[in-house]
């Protein structure tokens, strides 16, 4: 026992244990009430707008009573859905392919370049880290930009690719192709990902790897048979932490087309929010809460798996 | 794969002259060149063309400093709503780092401490509000300042609310996760020797947590300047437009040029000037700690 504790009888001690709990839930008060505030009665905003009735214009009231509850919103959202004017079937099937491609191919690059920096290099780590870094300071606007000055019919990456002789004619990259929204949002997702895998990779102890290599497995089957398998969880976390918020973009596609012929599920929501007048936020609220119940799984499966590494590497 | 095909190869690859084994990997270190050229290129190019002197973004025609000071109409200080974005960027910056820092610090130490049902749930939300798409926490946010707390409406006011909300999981998330690796240790000597926890929270924890307080203001300044969604939906007027939202509506809009690159590259500027501070700062606060060079590249860049 420590000098000086010994002074403190049982009844004191209990007391004092009562006031540091006190003390200790008055520094966490204003970040709960906070939270409470503007983050609890937020979504309950949202249900209840979902669950609120329409003005004479159309414009959605709030109903906070849960009683009162109708479904004038739903069925304006299930006509988007499935009415005669029906139109969000086909955008949501292609943010799902867009995102599902752009996923894809963020994994591919980011999975090698991440597992170079990690394992290979050396003394240049500093170096590389620096770089691979560098476009998590640098405003997603501004890496569009950088896009679209390239993409441009007069641009570029025109110019180049006629001097390789692989066009004919320059293509109108910015006049709404997929394919340049699905590479803008690879561009724009890749570093957080990139990030994720390398802090993941960084960790995996190296003499298992080398142990690997010792028991005669050549380079390839150690990195199949040791580093994948125990890269899986950074591979996890990351692939959400840019399908995430890649399902909820609504920007990428704007910059770099433009046209209805490359809309996603986000543009359906940010376009009822913006609605002239407000007549349609009711059924944006509607999606954004169908979207939230959708997602609510995966972020969850990531808060654990997340709070299980901290765990581990505390 | 049968063990006797397992068995043969082993023996064909002790019988073929094997490469080094520890032989440097060329291929992948030209993969992540090519990955690095093509992530940074672009963006240099673009800082160069908001040098240009003409109005093409694409078209390289002379340096100038027009469309930042010397034009005396569309330049980034002449025209008033270039010139208001990046006034706004600045100030929620500031006003959201000032508030979120110490919210989210005091609310990680008040949670680590005390236990219970309250403190558990509260947890379990910051964590939430770090992982759930910017959009739908957006659209909560403008729902809550447009239909219930109606007197904050749309503008700045509804930006620094929004955006605390969005960053304050940096600090709370960054500071318990220091407070985990530290122990209670310190503080258990410090209370034996008499110290009430306000004292042992300012004379030892303080100065231990240091280097997480920073490196979360760091991460919650930059990322308010790079925040576009939030921003976005909660903007009402020109007067309250931040940078981000700026050059995208006007990009969107067809209005775009080299002033955009201008507002960019500033936004650039203004981020790496708080990535070097955020680096150098940290190097300073943890001096004489073990491999911190490293640690501060991936503790202000939110991955440490």
């Amino acid at each position: 026992m420590a000098p000086g504790q010994e002074r403190v009888g049982p009844s004191r001690r209990n007391r004092q244990k009562k006031t540091h709990r006190l003390f200790w839930a008055a520094l966490a008060a204003p970040g709960v009430i906070w939270l409470a505030l503007l983050f609890v009665v937020p979504f309950y905003a949202i249900l209840a707008i979902v669950g609120g009735q329409l003005d004479v214009f159309g414009v959605p009231v709030a109903v906070w009573n849960p009683l009162h509850w109708s479904s004038a919103n739903f069925s304006a959202a299930w006509q988007d859905v499935a009415g005669t004017s029906a139109f969000v079937g086909p955008i949501i099937l292609r943010t799902l392919v867009y995102v599902a491609l752009a996923s894809l191919i963020s994994l591919l690059i980011a999975y090698p370049a991440a597992y170079f920096v990690a394992r290979f290099a050396g003394r240049r780590k500093a170096l590389f880290l620096v770089l691979l870094i560098a476009p998590f300071w640098i405003s997603y606007m501004m890496r569009m930009l950088a896009w679209i000055d390239l993409l441009q019919t007069n641009g570029y990456v025109n110019k180049a690719l006629s001097l390789l002789h692989l066009i004919g004619q320059p293509v109108n990259w910015l006049g709404g192709l997929g394919i340049t929204v699905i590479f803008g949002l690879v561009y724009g997702y890749i570093p957080y990902l990139i990030l994720v895998l390398y802090a993941g990779l960084d960790r995996i102890d190296q003499a298992l790897i080398e142990v690997g290599r010792d028991l005669g497995l050549g380079r390839v089957r150690t990195f199949v048979r040791v580093t994948l398998p125990l890269s899986r969880q950074p591979i996890l976390t990351g692939m959400l932490i840019t399908v995430l918020p890649m399902l909820g973009d609504y920007f990428t596609n704007q910059l770099l087309s433009g046209t209805t012929g490359t809309t996603m599920f986000g543009n359906v929501v940010d376009d009822q929010l913006s609605s002239s007048g407000g007549v349609l936020q009711g059924e944006g609220a509607v999606f954004s809460l169908l979207f939230l119940l959708v997602l609510i799984a995966p972020m969850i499966y990531y808060v654990m798996a997340t709070n299980r590494s901290s765990r581990a590497t505390a | 794969m049968t063990t006797a095909t397992t068995t043969a190869r082993s023996v064909l690859g002790r019988l073929r002259p094997r490469r080094n084994p520890w032989r440097h990997p060329w291929f992948l270190e030209g993969f992540t060149w090519l990955y690095l050229i093509w992530s940074l290129v672009p963006v240099a190019l673009a800082v160069l063309f908001s040098f240009n002197n003409g109005r093409s973004q694409s078209v390289w025609q002379g340096f100038s400093w027009r469309w930042y000071y010397a034009d005396p109409v569309n330049s980034v200080l002449h025209d008033p709503n270039l010139h208001a974005a990046v006034v706004q960027t600045i100030r929620l910056s500031v006003y959201v780092t000032l508030i979120t820092v110490p919210l989210g610090v005091a609310f990680a130490l008040g949670i680590n401490r005390w236990r219970g049902f309250t403190a558990s749930t509260s947890n379990f939300i910051m964590i939430l509000s770090f992982v759930i798409p910017e959009l739908i926490f957006g659209v909560a946010m403008f729902f809550v300042f447009t239909k219930l707390f109606t007197a904050v409406g749309l503008g700045t006011l509804a930006e620094v609310l929004a955006l605390v909300t969005w960053n304050v999981s940096w600090p709370a998330l960054i500071v318990q996760a220091r407070l985990v690796t530290l122990g209670r240790q310190y503080e258990e000597a410090a209370a034996d020797l008499g110290a009430t926890p306000w004292q042992v929270t300012y004379r030892v924890l303080w100065p231990l947590l240091g280097p997480a307080i920073f490196a979360s203001a760091v991460l919650v300044f930059s990322g308010v300047i790079d925040d576009f969604v939030l921003v976005d939906l909660l903007s009402s007027n020109s007067g309250n437009t931040p940078m981000s939202v700026y050059i995208y509506s006007q990009q969107r809009g067809g209005n775009g040029g080299p002033a955009l690159n201008a507002l960019g590259t500033i936004m650039l500027a203004m981020s790496f000037v708080i990535a070097i501070v955020g680096y150098l700062g940290y190097l300073f606060l943890t001096r004489g700690e073990r491999g911190s060079g490293i640690d501060a590249l991936t503790t202000i860049a939110g991955e440490g």
